[in-house]
């Protein structure tokens, strides 16, 4: 089973790649079409502001590559805020996948942003990313943009209001936390998009 | 809610790693590697030793001590930490946090702050891993709160000199005039020496998260019995 994790630039990623190693995964980074194209899975990971992110897919074309892919994909924090259409952030037009829009999280609510802690999720459809993983389970979330509960949304989170934690969609998976610095439940998160490519 | 856990001199790798293990077992919520000495010697933290780290342990990790620019900071960012924190070096160039929060985000830049009250005032002061040249900043805390965040600190921790090492409880008087003025996470630091100190400074002061090192590392409090304590007491913690 082959994965690869997309470049999207941004310092820190590495710790996806850690992530997956002890899983005993290895997973090349790459901004390469036709190496992301060959895989079977792929994890777009993403940290820094949705301008840069999207400038970097876009240098590499890859804007117009991760749409078309029909391999299981993972978004992971401002990886799943780039599969929607819109982030408020700078104004940026996203991949378009699902539909929705990444929008500030106000800063009336009484409570500190960026959002950034442990935080519990709960189930609201049928989800494959959370199989055996119970309801209102903790994962850390570091973001300062947040999706409203949209049609792909299987999994929410309450920060002053309801937003997308999870979203599942057809091929295409994603998680506005951090699976990879959520302990075991996030570590189980990502067996369980591990076994969606055939293997574990 | 976040319990840290703050390192200090850690020389010894295998130690460190250990530790680290054993205190994501126990269910800490986040880890704070902090480099006392670097900031005083003038010299960086050395970043293999993140790259360790960051490949065994599963939960969100900073690193403090000696960061002066922003290469300094993506090399340990690269190395695998989740956020790199700030003090001395913020101090003597505020311009870094601005410089900082372009380049990676606010929510990787922690500022910490350590502070102590001085002639009916809280004062930052800097270089505070060195008794020879600590010295008392000319900014007031609560000021410096706010310019902290304006220039983008995505996190403050505030580690109230007074009480560091005392055990006699947090700085509440300090760390709730903070969080009237901190519209970012918000870390206690300073002064934790029972489970009922935990217990006040999230009630009475709305923190986000509070930082220990000696009761942990003693032994003192168990990070287990803390947290069922403090669900006991109606604070919400990760089971």
């Amino acid at each position: 089973m082959s994965v690869v994790i997309v470049d999207s630039g941004g310092a820190n990623i590495g710790s996806v790649r850690y992530a997956l190693a002890r899983l005993g995964v290895e997973a090349p980074m790459s901004r390469d079409s036709a190496e992301i194209r060959r895989a079977d899975l792929v994890l777009l990971p993403g940290v820094g502001s949705a301008t840069a992110a999207m400038e970097r897919l876009r240098s590499a074309r890859l804007d117009t590559v991760i749409p078309t892919l029909t391999q299981p994909v993972l978004g992971i924090c401002l990886g799943m805020q780039l599969m929607f259409e819109h982030s408020a952030e700078g104004d940026t037009p996203c991949l378009g996948i699902l539909e929705g829009s990444a929008q500030r999280i106000p800063r009336d609510i009484g409570q500190p942003v960026p959002h950034m802690g442990w935080n519990s999720v709960a189930k609201n459809a049928d989800s494959r990313l959370l199989d055996g993983i119970g309801d209102g389970i903790y994962f850390y979330f570091v973001h300062s943009y947040a999706v409203p509960v949209v049609a792909a949304t299987t999994g929410l989170c309450e920060y002053g209001s309801p937003f997308t934690a999870v979203a599942e969609q057809g091929n295409f998976f994603a998680t506005q936390f951090h699976p990879e610095r959520s302990g075991d439940n996030g570590a189980r998160l990502l067996e369980n998009f591990l076994r969606l490519g055939g293997g574990g | 809610m976040v319990k840290g856990v703050r390192f200090r001199d850690h020389r010894d790798m295998g130690d460190i790693i250990e530790l680290a293990r054993r205190y994501r077992e126990e269910q800490a919520d986040e880890l704070v590697f902090y480099d006392i000495t670097a900031s005083p010697q003038g010299r960086s933290v050395d970043h293999g030793w993140v790259s360790r780290v960051a490949a065994v342990i599963d939960i969100p990790f900073c690193v403090a001590g000696g960061i002066r620019d922003v290469s300094s900071a993506e090399a340990i960012l690269n190395a695998g930490a989740d956020k790199i924190s700030i003090n001395t070096p913020a101090l003597e160039n505020p311009g870094l946090i601005d410089e900082l929060a372009h380049r990676f985000g606010s929510q990787c830049v922690v500022v910490g702050i350590d502070s102590r009250v001085s002639g009916g005032d809280w004062f930052v002061h800097a270089n505070t891993g060195d008794p020879e040249r600590m010295r008392q900043e000319p900014v007031a805390t609560l000021q410096w709160v706010d310019e902290v965040q304006a220039r983008g600190a995505g996190e403050i921790v505030l580690n109230c000199m007074s009480h560091d090492g005392v055990r006699s409880g947090y700085d509440l008087e300090q760390l709730q005039a903070v969080r009237e003025r901190c519209g970012v996470p918000l870390i206690a630091s300073g002064g934790a020496g029972a489970m009922q100190h935990f217990a006040d400074v999230f009630v009475t002061c709305r923190v986000d998260a509070a930082l220990a090192a000696t009761v942990f590392h003693s032994g003192a409090i168990a990070i287990p019995e803390l947290k069922s304590f403090l669900r006991d007491e109606g604070i919400e913690v990760r089971q």
